[in-house]
């Protein structure tokens, strides 16, 4: 075979897999780029600016790469051959000076798109937030409503277009507290508590999961995030209250225990102080009397950000 | 006596099994063969006791190939997990197995494929660049190469006895913590990285020391190849990483040994901490890889658009800037950790600077092209497609490195793609292209062209199949290291698509290992002059194959180009032949790296009378060598005629 046709079959058969990649993917949910909620929305806009900008520098690359691979090439007698040329200041100024001027741009993106995308920050919508406690267990996810006073595990549900504040910590190796259709993710560790803030702007059923790597039935640790009408999570509430599970602190210890591929399960009552308490257990050395005082769980920083103190060191 | 070694260590499922039963055949396979051609004393005293840089750098490539294969297995068997697990199916991999073999491809890949290929074209070419006889540090040079095969024997043994770490190829703590990783596999992980840590550290001190003393006169800085000046770039960023490694992994190994809490979950360990160390190591060692890549097409694209490198300087500084950067940019890989916006957009922004010489490069090479004469041998196609793959590698890296967008694409299959286009398409390419560049000016004869070019659009075709629909899943908000998908997500069949990519790729790596073969069978066909591609660099200005001594005179350097200098205006003043002084061969370095095996395995299995013998090997091997004054010979010049 000539090399040029090498060169035609293959550049055919990548762009035939190119079309079969598309083709399969049509009728699935791509995430990323259909997203239901404000957050998502906002990164998925951010991606189109993003990626727009870089093609700019990308297709320049490609086009005078393949220009030039063809026309100087050594049997086109009609190209200018300058073996010795090897400095030009003007063009070299032009080198540096188009990609330091689009990062220049991309630097302003980043630096008010990360403050307005914050994952602490609270989303500007009037409504008030509901506050939703995550815990990654081995292998689940452990959803606490301090104000309803119930739980749930591998299964959340919130209204819709009301902003939800997670709380999110671990008992278990590092995850990461994913709902890809509604926005970015937040790491879940032991004795930190990092926060998110999400809205769903539909009504459905998001799929949620661990994005970092947390051992054996780490493949299950994923569940449902459903976003409804305020009545008919009002109307949740109250069927999973009247649920007689009760989720005490012994409970959760048989829950923390490790397993997979977890069924969902609702807790109509909760122990108040649960997330704190999960929270700090890894904080402070053991202490003698299991009930840790009023003011080393103040300590747990609930308002935002992982906390660095350390009480009790 | 046996510490935490039984015979339990042996017993494994059938898988399992069938790895170790590859290890052992191969070994006694290769030991086999030595007996039958009798060519045992060869290979003691031309290779393994060697201190020429040349065929510690060719040893360094052998084992980066074979290691290859190990990771491409290992890889086929993620591609062929992910492809069968699937609704009620549930592969042939278990959880704990499939992250064993995840773990290993990563650690492998870059610790024994990508870094030992960098240092066996540093070491091959270097010195020959520069005008030099052999490296400063000689058998430090030896010393390094089996510290390397020391933590290379250590990952594999994993396979025989026991079982390696389940944990990811950085291994996170908690995770890593005995209380989650009870087994040895952690174990494994920390000294097979310490020894070759080490092993690397010692290159990186050597080959600066090379670069800083040893060129021939008249080479002044600016006047160094740019390979050279990425390889110093690349060495420099060694030194200063390198240790943070070390450091990091001593910690983690003190929690696992000692019960001490720098990262475990209580009594105020930090797994933060850790995460934040050992990417202060992991992103210049990503840079590590690459600039000596970069040298490479710097010192290709020249030689075969049969034109002067556009924009030396500008390359020069271009390198620099990456290796300062490299340093102020580690937190991007964990922007979802919950750092404060103004932390994670300095580093997505100095994350971005780095493009701003990443793309001045690419732009030289272009301007290279521009008005040269292009002879598309497989060198300058391996550099075409690092270009295309590479800027695209480059456009996700810069789009990830926006918080915002990160924590939509963290951890998921479009970052799997991302750092694969930069690893396959940037570092290995590259080294792929420097390997078909420089390979006649050691063997004597080129690499078949044709099985090459084959070889080179299997790459290109399987690079595409298998990752283009990674960067589709990761869209689709699939996550790395799943070791099952469920048939509702819509993934399995793109997951099937980049299963057959991989299959293409693995067809890549036999046609690469059949040109050399068939080349090696046609070498009277395709021989080589000393100057086969029209170099325009010192190597070339020696004869082929290489004497060990490398030059019979050393050369005077007049400029850039020196050798395309010397043809041009050839320099009638002949130099003196003067008697030469060259390293005695020794096998010292194998000694030490083989008590550090010692000690290092008897570390993992707590065998501690093992670990002190292996330590008292290394100190004794050191003191010896320190006291041994007969370290060199002359060569004497009535030999050199």
């Amino acid at each position: 075979m000539k090399p040029v046709h090498v060169l035609a079959i293959s550049l055919s058969a990548c762009a035939c897999i190119l079309g079969l990649i598309v083709f399969l993917m049509q009728g699935h949910t791509i995430a990323i780029l259909a997203p239901k909620g404000l957050l998502a929305k906002e990164e998925l806009t951010l991606i189109t600016n993003v990626v727009s900008l870089m093609l700019i520098v990308a297709i320049a690359v490609f086009g005078l790469a393949f220009f030039f691979a063809w026309w100087y090439r050594r049997s086109n007698t009609r190209a200018v051959y300058s073996p010795n040329w090897e400095h030009g200041a003007m063009s070299e100024l032009v080198w540096w000076a188009i990609p330091i001027e689009i990062v220049l741009v991309l630097s302003a993106i980043t630096w008010s798109s990360t403050h307005a995308l914050d994952p602490h920050k609270a989303l500007a919508i009037a409504a008030p937030p509901l506050t939703i406690e995550v815990v990654a267990l081995s292998w689940k996810w452990l959803f606490i409503y301090p104000e309803q006073h119930i739980a749930a595990v591998q299964s959340v549900r919130f209204p819709v277009n009301r902003p939800i504040q997670f709380l999110i910590t671990a008992d278990a190796p590092m995850n990461s507290f994913w709902i890809p259709e509604l926005g970015g993710q937040i790491y879940a560790m032991t004795g930190m508590s990092t926060e998110l803030n999400l809205v769903a702007d539909h009504t459905g059923t998001f799929a949620g999961r661990s994005a970092n790597y947390s051992g054996d039935g780490f493949a299950q640790m994923n569940f449902t995030a459903e976003a409804v009408s305020g009545s008919d999570f009002d109307a949740w509430v109250e069927s999973v209250r009247q649920s007689s599970e009760s989720l005490t602190l012994h409970a959760y210890d048989a829950l923390a225990k490790p397993s997979q591929a977890n069924p969902p399960a609702y807790y109509g009552n909760v122990a108040d102080t649960l997330y704190d308490t999960i929270l700090m257990k890894f904080m402070a050395p053991a202490r003698p009397d299991d009930s840790l005082p009023d003011s080393v769980i103040q300590a747990g920083d609930r308002s935002g950000g992982p906390s660095m103190g350390m009480p009790g060191m | 006596m046996f510490g935490k070694l039984t015979l339990d260590a042996l017993i494994h499922g059938p898988i399992e099994t069938f790895g170790q039963l590859s290890v052992v055949m191969g070994g006694l396979a290769a030991v086999g063969l030595l007996f039958y051609f009798k060519r045992w004393k060869w290979l003691w005293s031309e290779w393994l006791t060697s201190v020429d840089h040349k065929k510690i750098g060719a040893m360094y490539i052998i084992l980066s190939f074979v290691m290859l294969l190990r990771g491409g297995i290992d890889a086929l068997m993620m591609r062929g997990q992910q492809a069968l697990a699937v609704g009620d199916q549930v592969g042939f991999l278990t959880p704990d197995h499939f992250a064993q073999i995840f773990s290993a491809h990563g650690v492998i890949m870059i610790f024994f494929v990508a870094m030992p290929f960098m240092f066996g074209l540093v070491n091959l070419v270097v010195p020959l660049q520069i005008g030099a006889r052999d490296v400063a540090y000689p058998f430090l040079n030896s010393l390094s190469f089996w510290l390397t095969i020391a933590g290379a024997t250590l990952v594999n043994l994993s396979l025989v006895l026991g079982e390696f770490a389940a944990t990811g190829w950085l291994a996170y703590p908690p995770l890593s913590e005995l209380a989650y990783s009870p087994g040895v596999g952690v174990d494994y992980y920390i000294w097979a990285l310490q020894i070759a840590g080490v092993g690397t550290l010692l290159s990186g001190v050597n080959f600066i020391a090379t670069i800083i003393k040893m060129r021939a006169p008249g080479m002044t800085l600016m006047r160094m190849p740019i390979f050279v000046w990425t390889a110093l770039g690349s060495m420099l960023l060694v030194i200063f990483a390198f240790p943070i490694l070390t450091a990091t992994l001593a910690m983690l190994s003190l929690d696992r040994l000692l019960d001490m809490h720098f990262f475990t979950t209580d009594l105020g360990g930090s797994a933060m901490l850790y995460v934040n160390l050992i990417w202060a190591w992991g992103h210049p060692e990503v840079y590590i890889l690459i600039l000596p890549a970069f040298g490479v097409f710097s010192e290709i694209v020249p030689v075969f658009a049969q034109k002067r490198l556009f924009g030396y300087t500008s390359m020069v500084v271009a390198t620099m800037l990456i290796v300062l950067l490299s340093f102020v940019v580690w937190l991007h890989h964990f922007f979802t950790m919950g750092a404060g916006a103004d932390v994670n957009a300095f580093f997505g922004i100095m994350t971005m600077l780095i493009s701003i010489p990443t793309g001045v490069k690419i732009f030289n090479w272009l301007f290279t092209m521009f008005r040269g004469r292009i002879i598309f041998a497989t060198p300058m196609l391996w550099f075409m497609g690092f270009l295309v793959t590479f800027t695209i590698g480059g456009m996700t890296g810069v789009l990830m490195s926006v918080p915002g967008v990160d924590f939509q694409l963290h951890n998921s299959l479009f970052l799997v793609a991302h750092f694969h286009n930069m690893i396959i398409g940037g570092v290995l390419f590259g080294f792929f292209a420097g390997l078909t560049y420089w390979f006649p000016k050691f063997m004597g004869f080129t690499l078949n062209e044709k099985i090459g070019a084959y070889a080179f659009w299997c790459w290109i075709v399987g690079f595409v199949t298998a990752f283009i629909p990674l960067y589709a899943l990761g869209l689709m908000g699939m996550t790395r290291r799943l070791d099952y998908v469920d048939i509702a997500s819509g993934w399995h069949s793109l997951l099937v698509v980049a299963a057959v990519g991989a299959c293409i790729i693995a067809l890549a790596v036999c046609l690469q290992a059949l040109q050399i073969i068939v080349s090696v069978w046609q070498r009277k066909k395709h021989v080589a002059g000393g100057d086969p591609w029209g170099g325009r660099t010192l190597e070339w200005s020696t004869a082929t194959p290489v004497p060990f001594y490398n030059f019979r005179t050393i050369p005077q350097v007049h400029g850039r180009d020196a050798f395309w200098m010397q043809k041009q205006a050839p320099h009638t003043a002949a130099h003196e032949v003067e008697d030469i002084v060259m390293p005695k061969n020794t096998a010292m370095g194998l000694i030490i790296a083989g008590a550090s095996f010692l000690f290092g395995f008897g570390m993992i299995w707590q065998l501690w009378w093992l670990a002190i013998v292996g330590l008292i090997g290394v100190a004794l091997g050191i003191i010896i060598r320190s006291f041994d004054d007969d370290i060199e010979y002359v060569v004497p010049k009535e030999q050199l005629t």
